[in-house]
């Protein structure tokens, strides 16, 4: 018998404790606060804050010229974009010299050392958010590789603000997630951190030092 | 080692207390430290009512997936295995470590980097693989100074707890080279990121633990703050995943109120840096992320817990550590004196399983019952019930009902059974029992006065003057 059949055949001997299955819906339904998306929006940057993101609100035609400001004041060389994204295409019609625009077009194998040593930033698309927890959600994919959220020292993120949950419960029934996830699923709330040295918060651990939102508001939602 | 030649746990342990809290320094560590987290805990939940029906659902959620528990497995794997991440089944810390070494010779690996992972450190695996000749270096910060000071973690979500730093500093000078001396935190940690970057870029395999398994879609869910279990999950070409078998839950929308309750009751945050979320190793035309990714789903003892409906809950268990944050007895002695990978009220629950009664009994009697573990367990696991059950076991008679886990009645000694076995006799025979009591009111004044443990902090105990039968027979008119 394989440990597997052992294992099933110990568990299947011991007594039946029936449960019921638990109402989650039922739960966030009764807890979630009736808020418009001005609420929301406020809630999300008070989180992100609070977890020393940077938040900047922008719209469609502004927010590329915002990033080039920012990237500019803080002396970025470069930002890693991805490929074949429309905020990609609209970020290069608009770039200068500086930052360089290095786009993420190749496997990781082939530029390992580059992507950790001389990028210094990235610019990816969030697809929703959290505003409960003050959490962005990404689903990294082809076009805007899983590392790119991860490597570079600043992570630049542009956010639609029609996009935000009121709870990771909403948000992931709103989305159908249990239909089926990516390769990979992300919940981010500020920048990389740890308290592991005398319970002292440092920032900048093993991911981004930065955090940096670029929440576009859509026009008439600009609270 | 024979079973003869093994030290006496309950000295042992009793020895590793006594210098623990001689040890003023570490105790001022511990003390801060739990402070802090209690602090932090305190300021997630200002809203009793919310924790309360939060700690209902969590509770809840992780008795049903128990209760499915079997079957769940199967679809986890199912859905996995669809998904293409390939599942292992491991009986025992061997097993599971065998399984991964198969794994890291066939992909010719060389070196291993490891995310935070309490299940690793149950099995051993840095020492399983540095015995293949295969490097394995722990990634999260606290774990690498630990690594990196020979130790092992004293906490199961903060493992350097234990140190100052003034020792980190020191030690970082000793063992990395070309570093200066600083007590600045943030310097420090960003010598630990220039070294740890340079080796999830050099790695082959990355290793993860998993806090929660979901069974309909196949997905493994990991919980941090640093990022570099995202580096381990998705830099190296090959991910394993090992993880207990009870992490399992059956929906997706179980994880909301799970991950809630572990970031709030374990460091008194809303929500940590990170949710990964992984459901497929790299997919035709992504760019990033590993090529395979495998999860070994290990046995070690869980499935004895199971098959008793009280010990079962001892696997509700999401491993926040709050239980250790607020016990007054892990305050005091740390991680290390429990001789074990989980230390604190949840380690003396669930070590047992894992080891063995007999090599960990003295765990359960480590704790004053004050019940701080019951009132902030996020999932309601009766600790303390599951304390006094083990400590019955521990002296149970071998061979009865009562005495069902590997090791039960390891703490009874030929002069308990002796005790027990007399009282049986005397309380089964009127006459003996009328005759045993009046010499003991007459005796009473060669009543030992060293009783043990008793008259360490109390009075000895004496019979009384008069039986009470005696009593009883004044009163009659
Ligand atoms: S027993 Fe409860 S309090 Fe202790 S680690 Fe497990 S879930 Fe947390």
């Amino acid at each position: 018998m394989s440990a597997r059949e052992r294992i099933l055949e110990r568990l299947r001997a011991a007594p039946s404790l029936p449960e019921v299955l638990p109402d989650v819906a039922g739960w966030f339904a009764a807890h979630r606060r009736n808020e418009d998306l001005a609420q929301r929006v406020a809630r999300l940057r008070s989180g992100l804050e609070g977890y020393h993101a940077e938040v900047h609100d922008t719209t469609d035609a502004d927010w590329p010229d915002l990033l080039l400001r920012i990237a500019a004041t803080k002396h970025l060389r470069n930002l890693l974009i991805g490929t074949d994204t429309l905020h990609g295409a609209t970020l290069e019609a608009r770039a200068l010299d500086t930052p360089q625009l290095v786009p993420y077009d190749r496997s990781i194998e082939s530029w390992r050392d580059r992507l950790f040593d001389a990028i210094d930033a990235s610019l990816t698309l969030a697809r929703s958010a959290i505003a409960d927890t003050g959490s962005l959600i990404l689903w990294p994919d082809a076009r805007e590789p899983r590392l790119m959220s991860l490597v570079p020292p600043v992570h630049f993120v542009l956010l639609d603000a029609a996009t935000i949950h009121a709870d990771f419960h909403s948000a992931m029934v709103a989305e159908n997630w249990q239909a089926g996830l990516p390769t990979n699923a992300l919940l981010i709330s500020g920048p990389s951190k740890t308290a592991d040295i005398q319970q002292t918060l440092a920032y900048g651990a093993h991911g981004p030092r930065e955090l940096i939102v670029l929440l576009r508001h859509g026009p008439g939602d600009m609270a | 080692m024979s079973q003869m030649a093994m030290p006496d746990p309950a000295s042992a342990f009793r020895q590793r207390s006594r210098s623990a809290v001689d040890d003023s320094a570490q105790r001022q560590n511990f003390r801060s430290a739990m402070d802090y987290l209690q602090a932090k805990r305190r300021t997630q939940f200002p809203d009793e009512q919310e924790l309360v029906g939060l700690r209902d659902l969590g509770e809840a959620i992780r008795r049903y997936s128990l209760a499915n528990l079997p079957r769940l497995l199967e679809q986890l794997e199912q859905n996995l295995t669809a998904n293409g991440i390939r599942v292992h089944w491991a009986e025992n810390a061997e097993e599971a470590n065998a399984i991964a070494l198969a794994i890291a010779r066939r992909v010719e690996a060389r070196r291993i980097v490891k995310g935070k992972s309490m299940v690793s450190e149950e099995i051993g695996f840095n020492h399983a693989m540095q015995a293949a000749g295969i490097e394995a270096l722990e990634s999260d910060m606290g774990e690498y100074i630990v690594q990196l000071a020979g130790e092992t973690p004293s906490h199961i979500i903060m493992p350097a707890i234990h140190k100052t730093k003034q020792a980190i500093a020191a030690l970082f000078v000793e063992k990395i080279p070309g570093v200066e001396y600083t007590e600045d935190v943030d310097a420090l940690i960003q010598i630990g990121r220039r070294v740890l970057r340079r080796k999830f870029a050099e790695a082959d395999i990355g290793l993860s633990g998993v806090n929660f398994a979901v069974a309909e879609t196949g997905t493994l869910c990991l919980v941090e703050n640093e990022g570099n279990g995202r580096m381990c999950t998705t830099v190296p070409r090959v991910h394993i995943a090992v993880t207990g078998i009870e992490k399992v839950v059956e929906k997706l929308e179980h994880v909301p109120p799970l991950f809630s309750l572990l970031t709030r009751s374990a460091t008194g945050q809303a929500v940590t840096t990170y949710l990964n979320l992984i459901s497929h190793p790299r997919q035709p035309g992504e760019k990033d992320g590993p090529e395979e990714v495998h999860l070994i789903l290990i046995d070690n003892g869980r499935s004895q817990a199971y098959a008793d409906a009280q010990l079962r809950t001892t696997l509700q268990c999401i491993r926040c550590g709050a239980c250790m944050n607020h016990c007054p007895v892990y305050a005091r002695i740390g991680g290390h004196a429990y001789g074990t990978t989980y230390p604190g009220p949840i380690g003396a629950i669930v070590s047992p399983h894992m080891l063995g009664l007999a090599a960990t009994y003295p765990l359960a009697f480590a704790s004053t019952l004050c019940h701080a573990c019951v009132e902030v367990c996020p999932v309601r696991i009766p600790i303390t019930d599951l304390l006094i059950r083990l400590r019955n076991e521990a002296q149970a008679q071998p061979g009865t009902v009562n005495a069902s886990l590997r090791g039960s009645g390891a703490a009874r000694t030929a002069l308990v059974s002796a005790i027990w076995n007399a009282w049986a006799l005397i309380y089964s025979r009127l006459g003996l029992y009328c005759l045993t009591s009046w010499f003991m009111s007459r005796g009473r004044a060669l009543s030992p006065i060293e009783q043990g443990a008793w008259t360490r902090s109390r009075t000895p105990l004496t019979p009384a003057p008069r039986r009470l039968r005696d009593l009883l027979k004044d009163r009659r008119p």
